[in-house]
C-alpha cells in the first residue's frame, strides 16, 4: 500500500525534490535565463504527476493529508498560474534588477510558495494546514520584499509581515480551542462535535470563528481588508499577481475541505457571520475601488469585492455552492493573471506604471496589451462571451437556488457599482493619447522593450482561457462536478 | 444552420473591415455594406422557403437550430426564426446599411475599427431576435452592448464619457435584474421537473404562483423597458442619442431600442399570461406617461438631435401600449410601428447628424433659413417630419393608428390621451422644421447640400416609408401568425384561478373584459 500513498503524493514530493534541485542549480551557477526554466520545468512536470496521481484518488495519506478530485482540481490551477507567474517574471525581473543583486532565489521561494500551496490543498489536519499555510505566508513575505532596495516593497513586506503574524495567532489560538473541545486535530473528528452533541460549546465555536478570521486575514476580505491596498500597490507585480491568484486559490480549497467537513455552513452563528462579511466584503470593496487612480489599488479593492461575491455563492451550501466557488476561483485566478499581466508587462526600467494616466490611450499606442486589459477588465465586470459572466451566472444561480434573495441583490448592486471603474479604466485605454506621449512616440518607440515571446504566449494563454471558459464552460463544470462529489465522498467516507 | 450564418456573417466579416482600413478608408465600408447585403439576402431567402415551409404547416418556428451548449443548467444553443423576428432581422440589416451610409463622411479616423463594431453590434442584435433559449437571449443581449459602448466611447462627441457610462450603467443594471429572473426561472423549472432549462418552449409550459409570475415580471419588464425605454428609465436616453455618431444613434433608435419591444412581445407577455393582468393599467399608463411627456419635453428642445431622441421615446410608448392592450389588431399595430419607427429615427438622426456635421451645432436657435441653402436636406426633413408626426400614407400612421384603433376598447380613457400624443408631435416636428429651415438665415457659410451617397439612401428611406404606408399588408401577414399564436398563448395560459375569458388576450377588437363600453 505504500507505493500507492507515494503515487497519491506524487505532486508534492515531485514539486518538493524539484525545489531542492533548483536550489543547488542556483547554488552550482548562478544564471538568470536556466533557473527561469528550472522553475518552469518543475512545475510542469508536477504537473504531468497529475493525472497519475488522479489513478489513486481518492485516498488519505496518513492522517495529514488526503488526495482527491478536488485537491487535484485546485493543484492543476496553482501550478499553472505558477507557471504564467514565472513566465511573466523572467522580462520584470531583467528589467528592474540591477546586475549585483541576485534573482535566482526568487524562483526557489516561488517554488517553496506554490509548495506551501500544494500542501493546503490537501490539508486534513491542523498541523499539515498550519504548515502549508505558514510555509505559503512566509515564502510570499520575502518575495514581497525581494527588491529590497526599494522603498515600497519593503513597506509591503512588512505589512503583509504583521498580517501574518496576525493571521497565524488567531488560527493557532482557534485551533487550539478546537483541539481542547474535541481532543482531536482532524478536520473530521472536530467536525464530530456539533453533529453527537444537540448544541456546541462557545469555546468550540469560538475557536471555530477565530480559525475562520485568520482565513479571512489571509483572502483580505472585509473588515480584514486593510493590507490588501498597500500590499498589492508595493508588492512586485509578478508578486502582486502571485497574492491575488495562487495564494487565494489555495485558501479557497482549503476552506472549502475545512467548510464540507467540519459542516460549518449549518452552524447560523457562522452563517450569519458569512454574510455579513460577504456583504460587507462587496460594498467595502467596490466603494473604495470608486475613486481609485492607481491601477494596481483598483484591481486590490476589487478584488476584495469579488471574494465577497465567493462567499455568497459559498453561503448557498451544498455541492452546487462548492461548485460555483471553484469555478468562480478559477475563473478570478485566469481574469487576475489578465489584469496584472498586463500591469506586469507594462512596467519598465523606472517601475511599475500604475497610474490612470500611464494607461491613457493605451489602445491606439500598444493594441494588444490594451485589448488584453480590456478583455480582463470586461471578465472581472461579469460581461458575456467572457469567463466573468458564466462565473457571476453560477454565483447567481446557486444563490437565487437557495433563496439567499438580499444577498444575490446585494450582489448585482454591486456589479453595477464596480462596472462604473472598470468602465473608467477601459475609457482611459481608449481614449486620446495624451499630447506629449503622442510627441515623444516616435523616438521611444525603437527603444522601447519589447514584449518577448514568454509574454506573448503566457497573456495568449490565459486570454484564450479567458474566451474558451466564457463560450464553452461545459467541460470545466463537469470536472468541477466531478471534483465537488470527489470532496463530498471523503467527507462522508470518515469512520 | 443558416440561423448561425445570419449570426456568424457580421461577425467574421468584423475582423477583416478592421484590417481593411489599411488599403483605404472606404474598404472597410465596403466590407460591412456587403457583409449586410449577403445578410439581408439570406434573410430573404429564409423568406422564400418559410412560405413553403409555412404552407406545409412546420411546427412553431419556421426554422430551427438546436444544439447542446452547457447540458449542466439546461442551456442549448437554440435559435428560432419566425415572422417577427425575420421582419426584424431584415429591418436590422437595413438599418445596418443606412448607418453605414450616415457615417460615409462623418467617420474619418480609425475606420476600420468603427465598422468592426457596428458589425459586431448588430450580430449581437441579430443574435437577440433569434435566440430562444432565454440563456443565449441574455448573452446576445449583453453581447451587443459592448461594441456599442466602445463606438459612443471613441467616435462620440463632446460629452462622449458621460453618455456612454450612463447609458452602459442604466442598461446594465437593467439587465442583471433580468438576468436574475432568468435564473429563478430556470431553476424554478428544476423544482417542477428535476431538470434546469433556459428553453423558450419548456419555460412556456410552466406553471408559476401567482406571486412568484407577478415578481418575475416586474423583473422582466425592469429589464425591458430600460432598454425600450420608458419613463421612468428613459433618462439614459437623450444624452446617449445626443452625444452617439450619428451611425450610431441610428442604431441605437433603429434597432436597439427595439431589442426592449422585442423582449416584451417575445418573452415577458407569453411567459407570465397569469400575471399580465396585474400590470396591463401600469404599463399601459407608463406607454401614455411616456408619450405625452416625452413630447412635451420635445416641445421644449432647442437641440435638434434631443427633440429627435425625446420624440423617439415618444413613439416608442405606442409599441408599450399596444404590447399590453391584448388584441391582435394593437399587437399587428406594434409590429408595424417598430418597422416604422426605425425608418422614421433613423432618417431624422441621419438628417440632424449631417446638419451638426455641416453647422458644428445642434442648437436650432443657430440654424433657420437653411432651405434656401440646402434643399435637398430640407425636402428630406420635411418628409421625415411628416412620418413621424403621422400623416396618413406613411408607414408611422398605420402603426400607431393600429395600436390606437387596436386598443380603444380595453382602455378608452388612456387611447385618448395618447391620441394628444399624435396632435404634440405635429406641434414639436413642425417647429423643428420652422426653427430650422425657415424664417431668416442664421448662418451665412456656404456648406454643401446632402451628398448624393447621403441623399440616395434616405430616399431609399422615404420610398420604404411610403410603401409600407399604402401596402402594410406585407408586413402585417409576415407577423400575422405570430401575433396569433402570441393571443392565443395568452389565453390558453394554465390560468385555472380565472375563466378563460377574463383573460386579456383572448379576442379581438371587443375584448371580453368587463369594461367594454
Amino acid at each position: 500500500m505504500m507505493l500507492q500513498d507515494f503515487i497519491a503524493l506524487s505532486p508534492i514530493l515531485d514539486l518538493g525534490a524539484f525545489s531542492l534541485v533548483t536550489m543547488l542549480a542556483i547554488a552550482f551557477q548562478r544564471h538568470h535565463a536556466r533557473i527561469v526554466v528550472f522553475a518552469f520545468l518543475s512545475c510542469l512536470f508536477t504537473l504531468a504527476t497529475l493525472p497519475w496521481a488522479d489513478t489513486v484518488a481518492p485516498r488519505a495519506v496518513t492522517t495529514l493529508l488526503v488526495v482527491d478530485r478536488h485537491a487535484l482540481l485546485y493543484m492543476g490551477l496553482i501550478l499553472t498560474a505558477t507557471m504564467v507567474i514565472i513566465a511573466l517574471s523572467y522580462r520584470y525581473l531583467n528589467v528592474q534588477f540591477r546586475e549585483e543583486e541576485g534573482v535566482e532565489e526568487y524562483y526557489l521561494l516561488l517554488l517553496l510558495a506554490t509548495f506551501g500551496g500544494l500542501v493546503l490543498t490537501t490539508a486534513e489536519h491542523f498541523v499539515s494546514f498550519f504548515l502549508g499555510f505558514e510555509l505559503l505566508g512566509l515564502s510570499l513575505c520575502s518575495l514581497i520584499g525581494y527588491l529590497r532596495t526599494r522603498r515600497h516593497p519593503l513597506e509591503a513586506a512588512v505589512k503583509y509581515l504583521l498580517l501574518s503574524i496576525t493571521a497565524s495567532a488567531l488560527l493557532l489560538f482557534g485551533l487550539a480551542l478546537l483541539y481542547f473541545e474535541s481532543g482531536a486535530m482532524t478536520f473530521h473528528a472536530v467536525g464530530a462535535i456539533p453533529k453527537q452533541a444537540q448544541s456546541v460549546s462557545a469555546l468550540w465555536l469560538g475557536g471555530l470563528i477565530l480559525v475562520l478570521i485568520g482565513i479571512a486575514l489571509k483572502l483580505g476580505l472585509a473588515p480584514f481588508h486593510m493590507w490588501v491596498p498597500d500590499v498589492y500597490q508595493g508588492a512586485p507585480t509578478p508578486i502582486t499577481t502571485y497574492i491575488a491568484t495562487v495564494s487565494k486559490a489555495a485558501l479557497v480549497a482549503l476552506l472549502l475541505r475545512f467548510a464540507t467537513e467540519v459542516g460549518v455552513l449549518e452552524l447560523p452563528p457562522v452563517v450569519h457571520l458569512f454574510s455579513l462579511l460577504a456583504v460587507v466584503s462587496m460594498v467595502t470593496g467596490n466603494i473604495l475601488a470608486l475613486l481609485q487612480q492607481n491601477v494596481k489599488r483598483l484591481l486590490a479593492y476589487s478584488s476584495i469585492a469579488h471574494f465577497g461575491y465567493v462567499l455568497v455563492a459559498l453561503l448557498a451550501g451544498g455541492p452546487p455552492a462548492a461548485e460555483a466557488v471553484t469555478f468562480y476561483v478559477i475563473v478570478y485566478c485566469a481574469m487576475s493573471l489578465g489584469a496584472f499581466g498586463v500591469v506586469t508587462v507594462y512596467s519598465s526600467e523606472k517601475g511599475d506604471k500604475n497610474l490612470f494616466e500611464d494607461y491613457q490611450g493605451l489602445f491606439w499606442t500598444r493594441p494588444w496589451l490594451a485589448a488584453m486589459l480590456a478583455l480582463s477588465l470586461l471578465s472581472l465586470a461579469g460581461i458575456p462571451v467572457t469567463a466573468g459572466f458564466i462565473g457571476k451566472f453560477y454565483a447567481i444561480a446557486v444563490g437565487v437556488d437557495a433563496g439567499l434573495w438580499w444577498l444575490v441583490f446585494a450582489l448585482i448592486g454591486n456589479s453595477v457599482v464596480s462596472l462604473y471603474y472598470y468602465l473608467r479604466l477601459i475609457v482611459t485605454l481608449f481614449s486620446e493619447a495624451p499630447e506629449p506621449a503622442v510627441a515623444s512616440l516616435a523616438q521611444v518607440e525603437p527603444s522601447a522593450p519589447r514584449v518577448g515571446w514568454t509574454t506573448a504566449f503566457s497573456l495568449g494563454f490565459v486570454a484564450s482561457l479567458i474566451l474558451m471558459l466564457g463560450v464553452y464552460p461545459n467541460p470545466l463544470m463537469e470536472l468541477i462536478r466531478d471534483s465537488v462529489n470527489n470532496l463530498l465522498m471523503v467527507a462522508e467516507q470518515k469512520p | 444552420m443558416s440561423l448561425w450564418l445570419l449570426i456568424l456573417i457580421p461577425i467574421l466579416a468584423a475582423p477583416f473591415a478592421w484590417m481593411g482600413q489599411q488599403w483605404s478608408r472606404s474598404v472597410p465600408r465596403w466590407i460591412a455594406l456587403g457583409a449586410l447585403s449577403v445578410d439581408s439576402l439570406l434573410a430573404f431567402l429564409l423568406v422564400s422557403r418559410d412560405q413553403a415551409a409555412q404552407a406545409s404547416g412546420h411546427g412553431v418556428w419556421l426554422v430551427e437550430s438546436h444544439i447542446s451548449w452547457i447540458p449542466r443548467w439546461g442551456i442549448s444553443l437554440h435559435l428560432g426564426l419566425d415572422g417577427l423576428s425575420l421582419i426584424l432581422i431584415i429591418l436590422t440589416a437595413f438599418i445596418g446599411v443606412i448607418a453605414i451610409m450616415a457615417s460615409w463622411t462623418e467617420i474619418q479616423s480609425r475606420v476600420g475599427l468603427f465598422h468592426c463594431h457596428v458589425l459586431l453590434t448588430l450580430s449581437g442584435v441579430i443574435g437577440v431576435f433569434l435566440a430562444i433559449d432565454l440563456f443565449l437571449f441574455f448573452f446576445f443581449w449583453e453581447l451587443m452592448l459592448v461594441p456599442m459602448y466602445l463606438l459612443i466611447v471613441i467616435w462620440g462627441h463632446a460629452q462622449r464619457r458621460h453618455a456612454s457610462f450612463k447609458f452602459f450603467l442604466f442598461t446594465q443594471a437593467g439587465s442583471l435584474v433580468l438576468l436574475v429572473a432568468i435564473v429563478a426561472l430556470a431553476l424554478l423549472h428544476q423544482q417542477a421537473t428535476g431538470q434546469p432549462s433556459f428553453d423558450y418552449g419548456d419555460l412556456m409550459g410552466l406553471t408559476l404562483s401567482s406571486e412568484m409570475a407577478r415578481w418575475l415580471m416586474l423583473a422582466f419588464l425592469i429589464g425591458f423597458l430600460v432598454k425600450l425605454p420608458a419613463p421612468p428609465f428613459h433618462t439614459w436616453l437623450p444624452d446617449t442619442y445626443t452625444e452617439a455618431p450619428t451611425g450610431a444613434t441610428i442604431i441605437l433608435a433603429g434597432i436597439l431600442a427595439k431589442t426592449g419591444a422585442y423582449g416584451l412581445l417575445r418573452f415577458t407577455i407569453p411567459l407570465f399570461p397569469e400575471a399580465m393582468s396585474d400590470f396591463t393599467p401600469l404599463v399601459m399608463g407608463l406607454g401614455v406617461v411616456g408619450i405625452l411627456y416625452a413630447a412635451l419635453l420635445a416641445c421644449a428642445q432647442t437641440d435638434i438631435k434631443r427633440l429627435v431622441a425625446y420624440s423617439s421615446i415618444s413613439h416608442m410608448g405606442f409599441i408599450l401600449l399596444g404590447a399590453f392592450a391584448g388584441t391582435e389588431l394593437a399587437l399587428q399595430g406594434v409590429v408595424m410601428q417598430m418597422v416604422a419607427h426605425g425608418l422614421s429615427t433613423g432618417g431624422l438622426f441621419l438628417l440632424a447628424g449631417a446638419l451638426e456635421e455641416r453647422y458644428q451645432t445642434r442648437e436650432m436657435d443657430h440654424m433657420g433659413g437653411l432651405w434656401s441653402v440646402m434643399p435637398r436636406l430640407a425636402t428630406m426633413a420635411l418628409f421625415f417630419s411628416c412620418a413621424s408626426l403621422g400623416l396618413p400614407g406613411m408607414a408611422n400612421f398605420v402603426g400607431e393608428f393600429l395600436v390606437l384603433f387596436g386598443s380603444y376598447a380595453t382602455q378608452p380613457i388612456m387611447i385618448i390621451l395618447a391620441s394628444l400624443g399624435m396632435v404634440m408631435a405635429a406641434i414639436y416636428s413642425l417647429g423643428m422644421m420652422q426653427r430650422t429651415f425657415f424664417g431668416r438665415q442664421q448662418e451665412t457659410r456656404s456648406v454643401p447640400d446632402l451628398s448624393n451617397v447621403a441623399f440616395g439612401t434616405v430616399l431609399c428611406i422615404a420610398v420604404l416609408q411610403i410603401w409600407l404606408g399604402l401596402y402594410p399588408k406585407i408586413v402585417l401577414n409576415t407577423a400575422q401568425p405570430v401575433m396569433e399564436q402570441l393571443v392565443q398563448a395568452a389565453g390558453a395560459a394554465p390560468n385555472t384561478s380565472h375563466p378563460p375569458s377574463e383573460s386579456l388576450l383572448s379576442s379581438h377588437i371587443t375584448t371580453s373584459q368587463g369594461s367594454t363600453p
